[in-house]
């Protein structure tokens, strides 16, 4: 990880705790707080694109809203209305700042896409295994790079700072 | 990615900015799913019609249909005119059924604006079917052509009924496969990727509508998004039919992801347990048997209790078949609903025009029921006022719709969701 230690840091005077390498599904820099859930995330009938939130009953993030987070979770699921939910999430500023995810289908692959958020797969270590909800993280899926930095660790977190995205 | 010459040509603008806008999303999508190439498709299933306040005030705010095109069947923010279809391309359902709003509740408003939405899409070649069942009404893929598909039921039936190749694909990719008759070749496309990798072994006989849905929920929440491959040694006895696959499909594709199954000696590309497996391996072989078949009952009927009143019964996800609504009229024939239930069955357009022709709604509408079309209540999230418990023979419509609508849910067959029609009451149990 020399390469991301010895590059010049805009994310704070806080060093990562970790860092995990992946494969890049959209391109990007960002960095914003981890919200993590084990469960699979449905788009139709999951979520509340106004306000980012999930709605699915019995979902363990019923209730919170991943707007402006980096959204770490197993995958995808549910009807192929996903992409039009995250897609309509965007249109609304109520999107997630990256996605981070182990299983690759086309619901998350064209919702990543369509979001314009960073979104990478692929890890050496499992995400879901290191990244906490509060974490902060730094995500560079242009280099492929996630660092985090452990809540406990974390100075006064501002807003998710974005550079490179599309527009 | 590789691109051929022809793609090349797409993406650097020779056919316009909407094609280029086309091409640039498979380019992405593609690449995101790590896919070497794009195959052709001449055939593409999707939603395109707007039907949301949200897509009203877009197309007021930035241009019109045209805006309202880029953005939300193209991912582009460039406002671009949108060419005739490359592709046959079909619409699938929608949030309401357009012909009778007041029974949805829908203001005056929303269906003017629906209804221009609908001009814009059939003028550049969309086929109003208005279904989640294509296949139903002239949209039949054969063997191994590569489809650009949505909607979850329709995408399993395709690929595993028809043995045609198709993802599950969104509104994005499907605007973008009208435009340039090309897809991702990932997934479902590749012949590897079709092959079972659990075989659920049957200990029970599967035979009616209900028994291939319970079957196929049972199915989905043990497999997930895998490829299950249903078996009984000595042959099922009963080979399913159209009504009994979509169920099947529909539930699998509810509690779970399957997007392909292959069932033993009836699907195209399972003429032997063998077959279906590719010469590997299953991963897992699960048994079937009463005590499953009664679990995936109970958790259909989660939250089925109390007093068993019933105020609506919905009938027809995915969309009825001609047969089923013949078998519903039969059922209902001669008797009255009971004044305090409503019972809506949804079909596509084509088919009820054939039901209206053939006197089918005339004995429903007689009985007190009506036939609906181009929606369903999980999509419209519409149903009768003051409905608290809703009777459905529909495995999909019962794992959603309490979810949606918080409303109560009693799973079981037609004849006994028409005698809750008919009584007010669920009397119905598993056989």
């Amino acid at each position: 990880m020399s390469a991301a230690s010895t590059a010049p840091r805009a994310a704070g005077p806080v060093a990562p705790d970790l860092a995990l390498r992946g494969r890049k599904v959209v391109g990007g820099v960002v960095e914003g707080e981890a919200l993590v859930t084990r469960d699979h995330i449905s788009g139709w009938g999951g979520i509340d694109p106004r306000t980012g939130t999930v709605i699915e009953v019995r979902h363990e993030l019923r209730g919170q809203s991943f707007a402006g987070k980096v959204l770490v979770f197993p995958g995808a699921k549910g009807s192929s209305g996903w992409s039009a939910m995250f897609h309509t999430a965007r249109l609304m500023k109520a999107a997630p700042a990256a996605f981070l995810f182990n299983e690759m289908t086309t619901k998350i692959a064209l919702g990543a896409v369509v979001t314009h958020a960073p979104a990478m797969t692929g890890f050496d270590r499992d995400p879901l295994d290191c990244i906490e909800t509060g974490d902060w993280v730094r995500v560079d899926a242009d280099r492929g790079i996630v660092e985090v930095t452990k809540k406990n660790n974390r100075h006064a977190g501002g807003q998710a700072r974005a550079r490179g995205e599309r527009p | 990615m590789h691109l051929s010459d022809e793609e090349k040509a797409m993406l650097d603008g020779r056919d316009g900015p909407a094609v280029q806008k086309a091409m640039d999303l498979l380019v992405r999508y593609g690449e995101a799913l790590d896919a070497e190439r794009l195959v052709s498709t001449h055939n593409v299933c999707a939603t395109i019609t707007s039907t949301t306040p949200f897509q009203r005030d877009f197309a007021r705010a930035k241009g019109g249909m045209d805006a309202v095109f880029s953005e939300f069947s193209l991912d582009s923010q460039e406002v671009v005119p949108i060419p005739k279809f490359k592709v046959f391309t079909s619409h699938l359902q929608l949030g309401f059924d357009p012909a009778q709003p007041e029974r949805m509740g829908l203001d005056e408003q929303t269906v003017r604006f629906y209804e221009r939405s609908e001009r814009h899409a059939a003028s550049l070649g969309a086929q109003i079917m208005n279904t989640c069942t294509p296949y139903q009404v002239g949209n039949v893929p054969t063997r191994g052509e590569h489809c650009a598909w949505m909607e979850s039921s329709a995408v399993v039936y395709c690929n595993s009924v028809l043995g045609a190749r198709t993802n599950t694909e969104g509104r994005e990719s499907c605007g973008a496969a009208m435009l340039t008759g090309r897809i991702p070749y990932w997934g479902y496309h590749l012949s590897e990727n079709r092959h079972a990798t659990h075989v659920i072994e049957l200990d029970v006989e599967v035979e009616s509508v209900q028994d291939w849905g319970l079957l196929g929920y049972f199915i989905g929440e043990q497999v997930q998004e895998r490829v299950p491959v249903v078996h009984r040694a000595g042959g099922i006895a009963r080979s399913p039919n159209l009504p009994r696959l979509k169920h099947f499909g529909a539930a699998a594709a509810s509690s779970g992801g399957v997007e392909m199954y292959h069932v033993v000696g009836v699907t195209p590309e399972a003429l032997t347990l063998e077959q279906a497996l590719g010469g590997k391996r299953a991963q897992e072989v699960l048994r079937y048997g009463p005590a499953e078949r009664r679990a995936a009952y109970e958790k259909l009927n989660a939250t089925a209790g109390g007093s068993a009143e019933i105020q609506y019964v919905m009938l027809g996800c995915p969309h009825y078949t001609i047969e089923q609504i013949w078998e519903a009229a039969q059922l209902l024939e001669g008797r009255k609903l009971h004044p305090d239930v409503q019972l809506w069955l949804f079909t596509p357009r084509a088919i009820k025009d054939l039901a209206d022709r053939t006197g089918y709604t005339r004995i429903i509408e007689e009985a007190g029921g009506v036939i609906m079309s181009d929606s369903c209540s999980a999509m419209s999230r519409a149903v009768p006022p003051g409905t608290r418990a809703v009777a459905l023979d529909s495995a999909k419509q019962a794992h959603y719709l309490p979810a949606i609508l918080g409303v109560q849910a009693w799973f079981g067959s037609t004849a006994e969701c028409i005698d809750a029609a008919c009584t007010g009451r669920w009397q119905g149990g598993l056989q």
